[in-house]
């Protein structure tokens, strides 16, 4: 399945609203993504409460999987939008 | 119960003005809290409830974005994050869970949201914050399902007059910045929880107004704060002036014409309180009300929460004093993990810093979270018990917190017992603090939720100022210091005498400070002394004012 693997940038992290702007993204991605961090279950990226209870911290490395017709792409722009800082 | 107002009868209810100014705007009411049960009867058809859960949802999200698109800044931001959990999938994935497991409806959308509570609320810090945010989501999704009036604070996305039988602190939390513009409540009195919040808010206000029962929402009024009437239905063109705000902020510590400082201090119950009140010239806080943060929820907060919610508050006011009082809950506001049952008279019963002879474990919580923000935040605080009588009971207090690291640990004084001993309790403690508007309630027998008791319930009764007298007198013997944090300490003319009667600082809603400030430049201490003692040998309220006045009026 492609993946990307991240450093995520948002100085405050995947905090309430980052995580919601990274959401929104996600859900408008044309296959579904899913967002891990290590030691805890993958979860839905398009899912604000789902992000938002992985607990990403500023800095810390994340890993987005998605797999069809478009992943390739969706992955890499949502991978960009991590490594910026979203709370900026 | 009043008359219901009809075209025939009068246009015009009359109750008490607690907060001056005049607005014009269509009425509307708190909406009741909506509680669920697993014992609710479920829906027939879980696929069919699961619709309408997600409908519900769909429209309570509108109803965020709209007030997004309204509101601008911070808040926008706020409410549109709130709007996306509103449509997150996972949130209608978890109550369609719940409904096919047999769940009734409403609730189902309840234990969806506690799920996600549960496990924000596990990260700490700001993430754990956002409870708040999701469990009103679930109210007002539960409520969209009933058809009923949405819980809580209304926010139509236009100004609006907000009626009630009366106001908590937790129905009070959202209202800076939202879209009331007026308060009308059927009970309450001038230092009821709705006055002073409508004061610290520059909100005009009428309460004690048992008719406004009557009026129906929507109908369009003419709030009066400063006369007290509510005019229904007033012709086009009546006047509609905004509060009337105090002069600028007066830069500067708080002193007398000579010099003598006297600290005029900030009294907050939020965050956002200590933020606000932060920026203006204040020289910190005199009473930190904590109690926001157990209110409205179902467990107690975490020590690392309580921690991480005072540090905010300590940094936002980086060397400036901050005092914190300790959780003052009684039956009267219960709490689920303080279970005290139901009372006949919860003002003279297990309250304040009583609830700790039963749960010692919750104040334990808050005092280590108090000891771990100020290690956090790297400066001191004061700490203080409200509803304080004997120095038996100041002294447990003290010695359970100085257990914890804390240094400056005080008292409320509240009750009279307090106020008259008061030189036992200031030998085992570091300051006191006097609460004037219990302090009134309690030595007056005068209930301070009662609009029928206003005139016992003015701080200007020489009974209440005679107590701050004996306080001032103990504190000065002590050398120790003596706040004030009543509504008292907000009258300009009456700080004066306060400081005349030993009042080392004074503790006011943010907005009150530029007046207090102004009118403390007029006297030298000297003529506080002078004042205080005119004031004090009038034989009532009434005349202890006109006394004051005519003092202040003979002066050059």
């Amino acid at each position: 399945m492609p993946s990307r693997t991240v450093t995520v940038a948002s100085r405050v992290g995947l905090h309430a609203r980052p995580a919601a702007m990274f959401t929104r993204a996600a859900a408008a991605a044309p296959v579904p993504v899913t967002l891990a961090v290590a030691g805890k279950d993958p979860v839905n990226a398009a899912s604000v409460l789902g992000v938002m209870t992985l607990g990403v911290e500023c800095g810390q490395e994340v890993t987005l999987a998605a797999e069809g017709e478009g992943a390739d792409g969706a992955l890499d722009s949502l991978a960009a939008l991590l490594a910026t800082d979203l709370d900026a | 119960m009043a008359a219901p107002i009809t075209e025939a009868s009068a246009r015009v209810v009359a109750g008490r003005g607690v907060s001056p100014g005049a607005v014009r705007a269509p009425l509307v009411r708190l909406g009741p809290p909506v509680v669920t049960s697993p014992a609710d009867p479920a829906g027939a058809d879980p696929e069919a409830e699961g619709r309408r859960v997600r409908e519900a949802l769909t429209a309570v999200a509108a109803n965020l974005e709209r007030r997004a698109r309204n509101a601008g800044g911070v808040s926008a931001d706020v409410l549109a994050t709130t709007a996306a959990m509103a449509l997150d999938p996972a949130l209608a994935d978890a109550a369609e869970r719940h409904l096919a497991a047999g769940a009734p409806t409403g609730h189902a959308v309840t234990l969806a949201v506690e799920e996600f509570c549960g496990r924000l609320e596990a990260l700490g810090g700001y993430l754990a914050e956002r409870v708040a945010d999701l469990r009103d989501i679930g109210a007002r999704t539960v409520a969209q399902l009933a058809g009923l009036a949405m819980p809580g604070i209304p926010a139509p996305g236009y100004p609006v007059v907000m009626a009630a039988r009366d106001l908590s602190p937790a129905d009070t939390a959202s209202l800076p910045g939202g879209d009331v513009v007026g308060l009308l409540t059927e009970e309450g009195g001038p230092t009821s929880h709705t006055a002073i919040l409508a004061r610290a808010l520059g909100i005009p206000a009428v309460v004690g107004c048992p008719a406004s029962a009557e009026i129906p929402e929507g109908t369009l009024v003419l709030l009066d704060g400063t006369t007290g009437t509510v005019q229904l239905d007033p012709p086009a063109g009546a006047a509609a002036v905004r509060a009337t705000s105090a002069p600028g902020a007066a830069a500067g510590p708080g002193r007398t014409a000579d010099g003598t400082p006297v600290a005029l201090l900030s009294n907050i119950g939020t965050v956002a309180d200590a933020e606000l009140a932060a920026v203006t010239p204040t020289e910190g806080v005199g009473l930190f009300r904590t109690e926001f943060l157990f209110l409205k929820r179902a467990d107690r907060p975490t020590e690392a929460e309580q921690a991480t919610t005072y540090t905010a508050v300590l940094r936002a006011f980086g060397e400036r004093r901050v005092v914190v009082r300790t959780l003052d809950a009684g039956s009267d506001k219960p709490l689920p993990f303080l279970p005290l049952g139901p009372e006949e008279n919860p003002a003279l019963g297990v309250r304040g810093l009583r609830t700790a002879r039963a749960h010692p474990e919750v104040l334990d919580d808050q005092l280590r979270a108090l000891a771990a923000a100020a290690e956090a935040a790297g400066r001191a605080l004061d700490v203080m018990a409200p509803m304080v009588s004997t120095a038996e009971e100041a002294a447990r207090f003290a010695d359970r917190a100085r257990g914890f690291g804390l240094t400056r640990v005080g008292v409320m004084i509240e009750v009279p017992a307090a106020a008259l001993r008061a030189r036992e309790l200031l030998e085992v403690v570091d300051f006191v603090s006097i609460g004037t508007n219990d302090l009134g309630q309690y030595v007056m027998a005068a209930d301070r939720q009662s609009g029928a008791l206003g005139d016992l319930l003015d701080p200007w009764q020489p009974a209440l100022l005679d107590l701050v007298a004996a306080v001032g007198e103990a504190g000065r013997a002590a050398g120790k210091p003596v706040g004030v944090c009543g509504e008292a300490a907000a009258d300009p003319l009456l700080a004066a005498v306060l400081v005349g009667l030993g009042a080392t600082s004074l503790s006011t809603a943010a907005r009150a400070r530029p007046a207090v400030h102004a009118e403390l430049a007029r006297f030298t201490r000297l003529d506080c002394l002078r004042l205080a003692e005119r004031v004090r040998s009038a034989r009532g309220a009434g005349a202890a004012r006109l006394a004051a006045r005519a003092f202040r009026d003979e002066r050059p």
